[in-house]
């Protein structure tokens, strides 16, 4: 008995030690060398891979923005900006509910599943939305191509590209509102297209931000 | 290229990874757990710890370490979390309450990393790094000590001892996971995921006006989170976050880091017990079993069944656009089929047998091919299962690795497999006979059970993932799915250690004529079918009500 709880006890102070010396290796040192590293060899990527344009930060490319009109009376919702090419919906998109003396970015998915109604109401507004969005006169969008990643929210919320398809969907209209030629922007979508990596990783995706700072520079040029 | 063959030339890229680091890697996990030198860093922890890593263990002793080491860990974890309006380096964060900090520190501990809270506005610099990144090592490092043991239990005889439990678990952390732990981190940042401790700061946006960000140290906790089958993300959206997983490339790197330690460590088991032929059979069942829910889960995935689905044209709600559907569904199977859950697109989302096939790869209780150590630890248990299986059906006394699988083993395999269905189905059947726990539910029908059926398939088999709509962080189930974690972590490693235990006394059997052949394809099917019978007669009648309600409607 007396040397079983010895054993105990000592077993107890060990498990203690052990995790104090391993908290110092893996919570401590550990973090604090590889984010030396990474800040000396890639502070850019390590510190948010923020773009800058005109002279100031705009955000990351890594990171969804929207491009809305500011709210007037009596709208819940700020309606979109189209000037610009938009993003995916983000309705899953948490606010902060605690520590709320912040406005922090927070991240996050519906969770709606595939039989919701809910979901489904969801998805066929969008559709109407970007159908009469991007319909200019004489040039209308049919529901059919309208692609999936238009009228679904992202996991992340924060989504930063579009599909190509989406992309070249809303060429007429970011045409249009922006007086500017159709093929100059639909050269736009083109050149910032990107395919799958190596040729065969993920999906082809267009970087939202990054085709409307190219918008911008496009616009201010003429 | 269409998507579908896109995706296939993925999953051939991440086995043709897992290939060619496959012996290496597992060569190398034998050699230092079965290594007698001490590194100088070792020497000096052991000391300071008062521990001798030259002492060998019985099973006993060896639970006595595992137990104090992780209750050490719970109390830690608990108390840094409602420390944290105190602590430096928290941002000001206030204190988390305290279920949540029970339920997060139970969560990290026993690996599971299922998370009732927002990483990014609850947990600051201290918790994430000093608490939370330190279980992803050491809780992984623990697994691997725990399989470690058991297959000593096969490879020994006549001594009952395990080896011992502080130098399995100092060499696991420091010879294994922080090394490979940092060369991951800085791959990870290479494609973009964060590393600073910028804290909350504002950037400027493009049409005006700031965003406000909480920058911290992702990547070091990215890394290990994939590769200790952790699963708990630095942000709420966890893998899907840009930040966490920024291009096609780090989904694929994230999932190599999942899935490299434990299929290595079937040739680490076949390399301890002599016969690397052994290791490959184990390897065959998990790679089937793996390999065929890929394929489910990327054909439910395309086929994108469902009403909301079908309205969309794909399956991509819940779903990145750099991933998609193919780098989803890879991710997917693969972070519940190890003990992982960390997620890069939300599974509530899935079409309804897509859902269902995330579910079934938890129930198998992942084993194929599992968690860090206990991917391997639970195969083996179904091993002398399906070896006692084969024994009835001929009339021999089962035996497997030259050890007899009498009644002591069986009990103690059967105790194994019957803890994580009771605490998954007794839990579910509880939250919903009882007034208040459905109310946490946020989809109404088959998928609301699924909700429930999910969050203790996860909790009690170590996952982590969710069918996030549920609401859990409430007092109910954060006690029980704490419970569940508990439960299903701790009593399975009482039965692998005691079994470990009677296998390392028992006088080695002769291989005769009459000795199954476990080295073998067949018996490889053999595994494959006990596990899916076995889980199929336990399961079936809550996947119908739920998933396969949802899939098939």
């Amino acid at each position: 008995m007396n040397t079983s709880l010895t054993g105990k006890i000592r077993s107890l102070g060990a498990g203690l030690g052990a995790l104090l010396i391993l908290t110092l290796v893996t919570g401590v040192l550990y973090p604090l060398a590889v984010t030396g590293v990474a800040q000396l060899l890639l502070p850019g990527r390590a510190g948010g891979s923020e773009i800058r344009a005109d002279g100031r930060v705009v955000g990351s490319s890594l990171i969804a923005q929207s491009y809305t009109l500011p709210l007037r009376k009596g709208q819940e919702t700020a309606p979109p900006d189209l000037r610009w090419f938009q993003g995916r919906p983000a309705a899953g998109l948490g606010t902060n509910t605690e520590n709320t003396r912040y406005h922090l970015l927070l991240s996050g998915a519906t969770n709606l599943a595939a039989d919701n109604k809910v979901l489904v109401r969801r998805v066929e507004a969008a559709k109407a939305a970007v159908v009469r969005d991007n319909s200019v006169p004489g040039r209308p969008v049919h529901p059919a191509d309208v692609p999936a990643d238009a009228v679904t929210s992202s996991g992340s919320g924060l989504d930063p590209d579009i599909s190509p398809e989406y992309a070249r969907l809303q060429t007429n209209r970011v045409a249009a509102r922006n007086h500017l030629p159709v093929p100059e922007v639909a050269r736009l979508v083109h050149d910032h297209t990107e395919g799958r990596t190596l040729g065969f990783l993920g999906e082809p995706r267009v970087n939202v931000l990054e085709l409307n700072i190219a918008l911008e520079e496009l616009a201010a040029r003429r | 290229m269409g998507s579908v063959l896109a995706g296939v030339l993925q999953l051939l890229a991440l086995i043709g990874a897992l290939a060619l680091v496959h012996a290496p890697a597992g060569g190398y996990l034998a050699k230092v757990y079965s290594s007698r030198r001490h590194l100088r860093a070792e020497r000096w922890i052991y000391r300071a710890i008062g521990a001798d890593p030259d002492t060998e263990m019985r099973w006993p002793a060896y639970l006595r370490g595992v137990l104090a080491f992780s209750v050490a860990g719970v109390l830690f974890l608990y108390l840094l979390q409602r420390l944290q309006g105190v602590l430096p380096g928290s941002l000001g964060f206030s204190p988390v309450n305290p279920a949540q900090s029970f339920n997060t520190a139970v969560s990290f501990v026993t690996n599971t990393n299922w998370q009732s809270y927002y990483g990014e506005q609850t947990m600051g610099h201290v918790v994430q790094t000093a608490g939370l990144a330190v279980q992803n090592f050491v809780s992984a490092a623990v697994g691997m000590a725990v399989a470690v043991a058991l297959v000593r239990g096969f490879a020994r005889s006549r001594s009952g001892e395990l080896g011992n439990f502080w130098a399995d678990l100092v060499r696991g952390t420091l010879r294994v996971l922080v090394p490979a732990a940092v060369l991951g981190a800085l791959v990870l940042v290479a494609c973009g995921v964060i590393q600073n401790f910028s804290g909350i700061h504002e950037v400027g946006q493009f049409p005006g006006g700031t965003q406000q960000w909480n920058g911290g140290a992702v990547a070091s906790q990215e890394a290990i989170k994939e590769l200790g089958t952790n699963g708990g993300g630095y942000f709420n959206a966890n893998s899907a976050h840009p930040f966490e997983n920024p291009t096609p490339f780090s989904n694929l790197f994230e999932i190599f880091l999942i899935l490299v330690i434990p299929f290595s460590l079937t040739r680490t088991f076949g390399l301890m017990v002599g016969s690397v032929r052994q290791g490959y059979a184990i390897l065959a069942a998990m790679a089937a079993i793996w390999l065929a829910f890929t394929a489910l889960m990327t054909a439910a995935e395309f086929s994108h069944h469902g009403p909301a689905l079908q309205a969309a044209g794909g399956a991509m709600e819940g779903k990145e656009v750099r991933f998609g559907v193919g780098g989803s569904a890879l991710f997917a199977v693969s972070t519940t089929l190890t003990s992982t859950g960390a997620v890069d697109s939300f599974h509530s989302s899935y079409t309804g047998l897509g859902g269902g096939v995330a579910m079934l790869g938890m129930m198998l209780g992942e084993i194929a091919p599992g968690g860090t150590g206990s991917g391997l630890y639970g195969m083996l248990i179904m091993a002398v299962i399906a070896v006692f299986l084969a024994g009835l059906m001929v009339g021999r006394t089962p035996e497997y690795l030259g050890k007899k699988i009498g009644a002591r083993e069986m009990k103690l395999a059967a105790c194994y497999i019957l803890v994580t269905p009771a605490l998954v189905l007794v839990l579910t059947a509880a939250s919903l006979a009882l007034p208040t726990p459905p109310h946490s539910m946020l989809n109404p029908g088959a998928h609301g059970f699924s909700e429930v059926l999910y969050a203790y398939t996860s909790a009690a088999n170590n996952n982590g993932s969710a069918f996030a709509g549920l609401n859990a962080d409430t007092d109910w189930f954060n006690t029980t799915t704490g419970l569940a974690m508990l439960l299903g972590r701790f009593l399975p490693m009482v039965f692998v250690l005691a079994l470990a235990g009677s296998l390392a006394a028992q006088r080695p059997v002769p291989e005769s004529a009459g000795t199954l052949r476990t080295g073998k394809p067949l018996f490889a099917g053999l595994l494959v079918g006990a596990i899916l019978i076995i889980t199929g007669l336990t399961y079936f009648p809550a996947l119908a009500l739920g998933p396969l309600a949802e899939g098939l409607s």
